[in-house]
């Protein structure tokens, strides 16, 4: 029992560190720019379909694809804030929500004409594969690296914005961008780069999800809810509580699934309004 | 609709000559015998566009191979693209099909939902509907004009029940996604293993919209059984065996058994060595030993870039056969009923073995096979190791 228990542990972590990964950028953009980014996961799925082609069509080894599958949404997210995003953040949150679904369909549309309407295939190298014993219990390779993976983004990202003048700025902007601009902070900028990690992130985490959560032209419509259930439990704009809510959520859906598989999939979703309830600005949300 | 057409005296001059002249020639050779027209409606676009495009390949195939006339008549594919999700959509293009186009049969339907939202079109416009993808068991029943030409899940599903009740495999979990043909698979598997005496230790039912298995994976894994039986649509596949695999659910000692949908031979080469060693039941295999199915397979990958034949395109490759073959019995001018009369009672050698039409039930009787997915000159493939003949859909 003790072992199961464990076990359902890891992989929900495993699987909430991989909802972190993807979601954090929509966290941060949230809190930051007050945008409701529903194309999210259009990013993630770019990111996951860099990784596929170079894999595929290049033979570049797994990890080395993962670079490119944070640059290419990175830089195809700086293109799109630039020129299409920037203009809506004056908007009414139905004009962003609007235009944002645009995107996401064009996405689905255009991944289906390029790469077709199956699942990619990923090769992962051989080391990553199968399990490792440790203390008596079977755990997934991958799994591990995946919770590796993230230790290293938060530590790194904790550091940026805590120790660095980006990260000042970037806490300015959040805390108050008026006031910040005012200071000679370059806000716009701060936006700019802020999306593009953002996007990059979730481009990096889509890599990295595809043996896990699958790669296929519906994807960004697919885990949407799972995002935004993020951001909304955690509370917009803050990595802590992205992170905090990212493990409730991924623990608890994999419990779930392992315990009580006839009702497995709607936990999450039950959990959902009862944190809105006791938490109505997320977790770690600051009040509006 | 207008069209604003000014005709000068030359043109018109020549449209009475030409259609003289076209009159002149045909009159005598046919007695103005209309093309026979098929209504195909596939899923060419969205999810199941492998399907669509499996089975449109498969039609073109058979009517390159075997001729563009039957019984004189000229045969015109009409290919529709209903995207596979929308019931609505498919009864709307059978409708405009049976009134503009006037078909003669209309064919295809992706999946079980879309058949049976064109079945009434079928029985109002008196048109044979040719059932080529959607296998959920029931469907003929919604028409007397519905043939069948691909097979049934509890047709495939029964032999590798029994297949695991001779193997000493006492012990099942069964692992279905929550939808109609999962269903029918889960019922049809636990009926015949529990009445050959073997033991369901669970029924996992998993989500449609949910491609993390690995939890329920690990459910199965520590309830210890000898055999994991799994149905998921066929795109899926690949994420189960994969974690499958990363599981460790094969070094446990289980056994993954299924219906061949989970090892589609579309999909198969992209899943490499998670799949081997998994047995699976199906009415077709690629790797069908047959000089039939040799020609079949090499003349498909010929003509499709290589893309390896599935068991979707032969549902397409056989509907087409029985459609040809009623119209040579029942005569060019045939009616839909004598069409579906004629139909029922065919009886062929397919690519993927001997098939007939049960003439009570509208439904194919075939060899069901055993395979195992092994390697063969580097590829993975389902190679054949055993055969019920003449199974019937339990119905």
């Amino acid at each position: 029992m003790i072992g199961n228990l464990i076990g359902v542990l890891f992989d929900g972590i495993a699987y909430g560190s991989l909802l972190f990964v993807i979601s954090i950028g929509l966290s941060v953009t949230m809190g930051l720019m007050n945008f409701v980014n529903l194309a999210h996961g259009a990013f993630a799925m770019l990111g996951g379909y860099a990784c596929v082609v170079l894999m595929t069509r290049a033979g570049v080894p797994f990890l080395a694809t993962l670079p490119v599958a944070f640059l290419v949404p990175a830089i195809v997210g700086i293109v799109l804030e630039r020129t299409l995003y920037q203009r809506l953040y004056k908007a009414t949150h139905l004009d962003q929500v609007m235009f944002s679904i645009g995107l996401v369909f064009m996405s689905v549309a255009a991944a289906t004409w390029f790469f077709g309407p199956s699942q990619q295939p990923v090769r992962l190298p051989d080391f990553l594969r199968g399990q490792v014993h440790v203390l008596g219990l079977d755990l997934g390779a991958y799994r591990l690296f995946l919770i590796a993976v993230v230790i290293v983004i938060t530590t790194v990202l904790t550091m940026l914005l805590v120790k660095t003048r980006f990260g000042a700025q970037v806490r300015a902007s959040v805390d108050n961008a008026v006031a910040a601009a005012g200071l000679g902070i370059d806000v716009n900028r701060v936006f700019g780069v802020t999306f593009a990690l953002g996007s990059g992130l979730a481009g990096l985490g889509g890599g990295l999800g595809i043996d896990v959560l699958g790669l296929d032209p519906t994807f960004p419509l697919k885990y949407m809810v799972y995002f935004l259930l993020v951001v909304a439990i955690g509370g917009a704009g803050t990595i802590k509580g992205g992170l905090v809510a990212a493990m409730i959520l991924g623990i608890c859906d994999v419990a779930g699934k392992y315990y009580v598989p006839q009702i497995g999939s709607f936990i999450i979703y039950f959990l959902m309004v009862a944190l809105m309830i006791l938490f109505p600005a997320g977790l770690y949300g600051r009040k509006a | 609709m207008k069209h604003h057409f000014f005709p000068t005296r030359r043109r018109v001059l020549q449209g009475i000559a030409a259609v003289a002249a076209a009159g002149a020639l045909a009159a005598p050779a046919f007695a103005a015998e209309a093309p026979l027209k098929i209504g195909l409606i596939l899923p060419l676009t969205g999810p199941f566009a492998s399907t669509g495009k499996q089975i449109e390949a498969a039609c073109r195939l058979y009517i390159a191979k075997n001729g563009d006339t039957v019984a004189g008549r000229k045969v015109e594919l009409i290919v529709k693209d209903d995207t596979g999700l929308a019931p609505e959509t498919t009864k709307r293009i059978a409708q405009e099909m049976v009134v503009q186009d006037k078909v003669s049969v209309l064919a295809g339907f992706g999946l079980t939902p879309l058949a049976l939202a064109a079945a009434p079109v079928a029985t109002e416009a008196k048109v044979p509907m040719i059932v080529m993808a959607a296998a959920t068991g029931m469907i003929p029943t919604r028409s007397p004009f519905i043939v069948r030409a691909n097979f049934t899940l509890p047709q495939v599903t029964a032999p590798i029940a029994e297949w695991a009740l001779k193997n000493k495999i006492k012990r099942v979990v069964t692992m279905v996604t929550d939808y109609g043909p999962g269903l029918d698979a889960e019922k049809t598997f636990v009926t015949v293993f529990k009445a050959g005496g073997g033991e369901i230790v669970e029924s996992i039912k998993t989500p449609l919209r949910n491609p993390d298995y690995a939890p329920f994976l690990q459910r199965a894994k520590d309830a210890k059984p000898d055999a994991l039986f799994v149905f998921v649509p066929s795109g899926e596949g690949l994420a189960v065996m994969k974690q499958f695999d990363e599981r460790g659910l094969k070094q446990a000692g289980i056994r993954l058994i299924g219906t061949g949908d989970v090892t589609d031979d579309d999909l198969l080469e992209s899943m490499g060595a998670p799949a081997l060693g998994i047995i699976t039941s199906f009415h077709y295999s690629a790797a069908h030993d047959s000089p039939e199915n040799k020609a079949y397979v090499d003349a498909f990958m010929k003509a499709n870039n290589g893309m390896r034949p599935n068991f979707h395109s032969l549902g397409g490759y056989d509907g087409m056969h029985v459609i040809y073959e009623a119209v040579k019995k029942a005569g060019p001018t045939a009616t839909g009923e004598q069409l579906v009369e004629a139909m029922k009672g065919l009886k062929w050698v397919s690519p993927r073995g001997p098939m007939s039409i049960d003439p009570a039930t509208r439904q194919p009787i075939q060899t069901i096979y055993l395979r195992e997915v092994k390697m063969v000159n580097g590829k993975p493939w389902n190679i054949e190791f055993d055969k019920f003949e003449n199974v019937k859909d339990p119905g």
